[in-house]
């Protein structure tokens, strides 16, 4: 509970700052936003009457109090280009990437933690080598190269799957499945190879345990002691650790939702950052960030409830 | 008096030179600034020479890359793209490092109030995912080679910030920073002078670790029309093009993705193998 | 000329350094670590005072205060007769060419990224004295002095030995003409054989250049060959503080006379060193109630349990915190261990004819 309050204490000024840094990105944008918003006739009383509205005649720090004082109320303004509020927009589009993000995560487990393991098990031999070099090819290979090399093979040459657009998960399961099952690999894919390291600093910690040893004496079969001993215990870690790892697969997003074409958040940025519409960009930044740093504390608490270890009393 | 001790540099060189890993992966460092640098010398064609005649042709004798959408040969572009890519690795890591390592040797040194303000400031600048910042921070820059790297400095910044606070903390441990304060030196020369050139090491690698992740960064942004503006030749640009012409000229796709695989995969090794030849306890 | 009549370089009064433990929003103020808990001293123009103690009795933070590397929490120090102790910033600074420090680690005390010559003359670049020529040349004198040739400026930290680094450390600490050199165990990470070499070194310079030494050690055979006075400081308090011949010959607190039994002593008839206290040293966390070492002290009496003793002189020169300083047996008798009746015959054998030997040579000699 202490533990709570403090995690609490850092995580609120951190995001205050964020909204500082969000604020202050529209002071580097180049040109008057009421003058962009008044349209190509750029009449002067309406640039006026625009700026009043936006609060753009007070001086700055009021503006960003008015700004964070919406932003708490859930106004996180209107989309220059759609005139749409941006916070309906987001909620739009983020279960999307959400959906993206899960099955990817997904991914990278089923990948990286049986490669994790067998690296641990077979350390030093060929297939922890083998495994190494995968791993770090992995974090090398850009992920937007391979998702367009999977569209060209699995897409355009094999025509097992559609190359683009997106099926929501309520309408059509399968073809749900068939429009993110090859973005989410992509996405996975880098985290993959992280979650491999780290499941192979996990095992091998937890291999090296006493108790791993009295598990062998005993009699019990190499499998079971590696699964159900060392593996569930070494979990742990790597489930907390690979989450804190998201915001990289919130990052993977936007490019691939660009090559896929799945209206999803990282596409709602990158479209937003081409029309200039910069009032969504901030609002993304904002929202990303926020996410992340939720997703931080419910990491570190859960990782402090599981193990009884961290816990200080 | 006899030298008979090693210096930690040449130690240093010797643990990196045993690992092949790294080895190559200097050696494939070595050969794409070679090729950023000559590309001139190598292309066998001009890079943005268009040609109506030669569109989207398949790898030949002639075009040993094929050519693209507008007849350019792929092979003298991937050069030339060299050249973006190594400028934008190098110089966003720079800029990353000008800023990072300052702050943190401030607050790692100072403490108190100062470096929990350093750190909550890096800590908000990393809550956002790395590649939405620096698409933002382009954004609102304008779209340009020279606000790509900013935008991938600013925000690599962080990682920065974070090995060289943790590495000032370790030094400023050491007995000679002790003695330096007792000689009287300032705390601003205690820093530069002595604690500084200590931490260079983890920075080194750290600044090898941030160029890789810059190449990917630039070559995201080129694919989305932030970075190197058209027609100069970018990996990225090229990735687009192929992405939009996919059926019709797949090996568009293939050289392009190749060398940024390469190019980082390189950085990854050399980054690693100093890793281990400067610190080996950080297994 | 007596340590009465010597002028006072170095003048510290009921210097306390203490650590605040808990205390944050998350966990209760507990009684803070006392490091250091009320040292009093003086050190004179010339002398070398020592400072010996176990590890954790706080010693190397009494070095530090004096040098003010670190913020006493009380007590003031007087150096050269100015009160020095809530200076700060560039007169402090400016202070620190009068007062220096060899560290004990050759290793770490000297930063690897410099050479020799850099490092050495730091101290005159810092504080803004001569030009390049004459500091190259005060270098190579620097190095001379301490018994290193002038080539070896142009060499790095890691091409040395650690007697050499040591040396080094020397050289710097003596480039700006100090009064005082704090000496942290400069020996002890040192071979045995080397250790010698530095302490001679040590005090040649000191005859040489009217040098002042606070040295610190943990080793009382070391301070047997370095000190001229020693103070013996226990859990953060000074204990007792003689001249050397006085604390090695009768020792007046319990704690002094444990560290000195404990020096190995070849004896050739293999009996057991008085043994004088059981268990640990209590940690400066959890002191004791009343006197720091009654719970390991043999002579320990209820008063000793109930009231901290005071520093006091039992002697002129003579200072020692124990109730019962005065009824301590001489050491002597302590020491005493009845000798084989044919071990004696034939010792005072020798001495007969050593005498008659000389008394032979005298009469023969022109």
């Amino acid at each position: 509970m202490i533990r709570l309050g403090t995690r609490l204490g850092q995580v609120v000024p951190t995001l205050l700052l964020v909204s500082v840094l969000v604020f202050a990105l529209q002071e580097l944008m180049p040109g008057d936003p009421a003058i962009v918003l008044a349209g190509p006739l750029r009449d002067p009383v309406v640039v006026a009457q625009i700026r009043a509205k936006l609060w753009l005649d007070q001086p700055i720090p009021v503006q960003y109090f008015h700004w964070l004082g919406n932003v708490l109320q859930g106004d996180l303004g209107f989309s220059w280009r759609v005139g749409q509020p941006v916070a309906h927009m987001i909620g739009q589009k983020l279960p999307v990437t959400l959906q993206l993000s899960a099955m990817g995560f997904c991914f990278a487990l089923l990948i990286g933690v049986p490669a994790g393991v067998i690296s641990a098990v077979k350390q030093d031999t060929v297939w922890d080598w083998a495994v190494n070099v995968i791993g770090l090819a992995g974090i090398s290979v850009p992920n937007f190269w391979i998702g367009i090399l999977l569209i060209l093979v699995v897409c355009v040459d094999l025509g097992w799957l559609p190359s683009s657009g997106y099926v929501p998960l309520t309408e059509d399961w399968r073809m749900s499945l068939a429009t993110t099952i090859l973005p989410a690999f992509v996405l996975g894919n880098n985290l993959a190879s992280t979650l491999m390291r780290h499941t192979r600093s996990a095992m091998l910690s937890a291999l090296d345990q006493d108790y791993i040893r009295t598990a062998r004496a005993k009699g019990l079969r190499e499998w079971t002691v590696i699964v159900h001993h060392a593996l569930r215990n070494a979990l742990i870690p790597i489930v907390t650790l690979g989450a804190l790892e998201l915001g990289t697969l919130l990052s993977g997003t936007v490019l691939i939702e660009q090559i896929f074409s799945i209206p999803g958040f990282g596409k709602l940025v990158v479209d937003a950052v081409f029309d200039r519409d910069y009032p969504v960009v901030q609002a993304v930044v904002l929202v990303t960030a926020a996410l992340y740093i939720a997703l931080n504390l419910v990491a570190d608490m859960l990782y402090v409830a599981i193990n009884p270890r961290l816990r200080t009393g | 008096m006899p030298s008979e001790h090693e210096s930690p540099g040449r130690l240093a060189l010797r643990r990196f030179t045993r690992r092949p890993a790294a080895v190559v992966g200097m050696v494939v460092v070595v050969l794409f600034v070679a090729m950023a640098v000559a590309a001139p010398l190598l292309a066998p064609f001009d890079p943005n020479a268009t040609s109506w005649s030669a569109i989207r042709k398949a790898p030949s004798a002639l075009h040993w890359m094929g050519t693209d959408e507008n007849g350019r040969d792929v092979l003298s572009r991937v050069l030339y793209g060299a050249r973006a890519s190594m400028l934008a690795g190098v110089l966003s890591a720079l800029i990353a490092a000008a800023i990072g390592v300052p702050l943190g040797l401030i607050g790692g040194l100072a403490g108190g109030w100062t470096d929990t303000v350093i750190g909550r400031v890096t800590d908000a600048v990393l809550s956002v995912p790395f590649l939405i910042l620096a698409i933002a921070l382009a954004a609102f820059l304008g779209p340009s080679l020279q606000n790509a790297m900013i935008a991938i400095g600013v925000a690599a910044a962080p990682a920065f910030v974070r090995v060289a606070r943790g590495a000032a903390i370790d030094i400023a441990t050491q007995d000679y920073v002790e003695a330096a304060r007792a000689v009287g030196n300032p705390p601003w020369r205690v820093a530069v002078r002595h604690v500084l050139p200590n931490i260079v090491p983890p920075v080194l690698v750290q600044a090898t670790l941030a160029i890789a992740i810059a190449i990917v960064a630039e070559a995201g942004l080129s694919f989305l029309g932030l970075g190197q503006q058209p027609p100069a030749a970018s990996w990225g640009s090229m990735l687009n093009s192929a992405q939009r012409f996919m059926t019709q000229a797949p090996w568009l796709a293939l050289f392009p993705g190749l060398a940024v695989f390469l190019a980082v995969l390189a950085f990854n090794l050399m980054g690693d193998g100093l890793r281990d030849a400067l610190d080996p306890r950080s297994r | 000329m007596t340590p009465a009549t010597m002028p006072v370089l170095l003048n510290v009064r009921e210097l306390a350094k203490h650590y605040p433990r808990g205390g944050t929003l998350l966990s209760r103020a507990q009684a803070p670590v006392r490091a250091v808990d009320g040292v009093s001293f003086v050190l004179f123009r010339g002398e070398t005072l020592a400072l010996v103690g176990e590890s954790g009795c706080g010693k190397s933070t009494t070095a530090r205060l004096v040098l003010r590397l670190i913020e006493p929490t009380a007590g003031t120090v007087h150096f050269e007769a100015a009160d020095i102790t809530a200076m700060r910033g560039a007169p402090l600074r400016k202070l620190r060419r009068r007062m220096q420090i060899v560290f004990q680690d050759p290793f770490a005390s000297l930063n690897p990224r410099m050479n020799v010559g850099s490092i050495v003359e730091e101290p005159l670049v810092v504080h803004g004295i001569g030009d390049a020529a004459s500091r190259r040349r005060r270098v190579a004198e620097l190095l001379d002095m301490v018994g290193l040739a002038p080539e070896h400026a142009r060499r790095f930290p890691h091409e040395f030995s650690g007697g050499q680094r040591q040396r080094i450390g020397i050289a710097r600490a003596l480039s700006v003409e100090p009064a005082l050199i704090v000496c942290d165990e400069p020996v002890s990470a040192l071979d045995v054989s080397i250790q010698a070499q530095v302490v001679n070194l040590l005090k040649d310079l000191q005859a040489r250049l009217g040098l002042s030494y606070l040295f610190i050690a943990h080793d009382l055979a070391v301070v047997k060959h370095a000190a001229d006075r020693v103070a013996v400081m226990y859990l953060g308090r000074i204990v007792e503080l003689a001249p050397k011949r006085v604390l090695f010959d009768d020792p007046r607190h319990p704690y002094t006379r444990t560290l000195i039994a404990a020096i190995p002593r070849p004896d050739p008839h293999g009996r057991a060193q008085p043994t004088l206290a059981a268990g640990e040293a209590a940690s400066p966390g959890h002191l004791p109630s009343g006197c720091r070492f009654h719970p390991r002290c043999p002579f320990a009496i209820d008063l000793c349990r109930e009231v901290d003793p005071p520093m006091r002189a039992i002697a002129p020169d003579h200072l020692s915190a124990c109730h019962r300083a005065e009824e301590l047996l001489p050491w002597e008798a302590v020491l005493q261990r009845p000798m084989a009746p044919a071990a004696a015959r034939r010792l005072s054998l020798y001495a007969k004819l050593r005498g008659e030997a000389l008394l032979g040579e005298l009469e023969a000699a022109p």
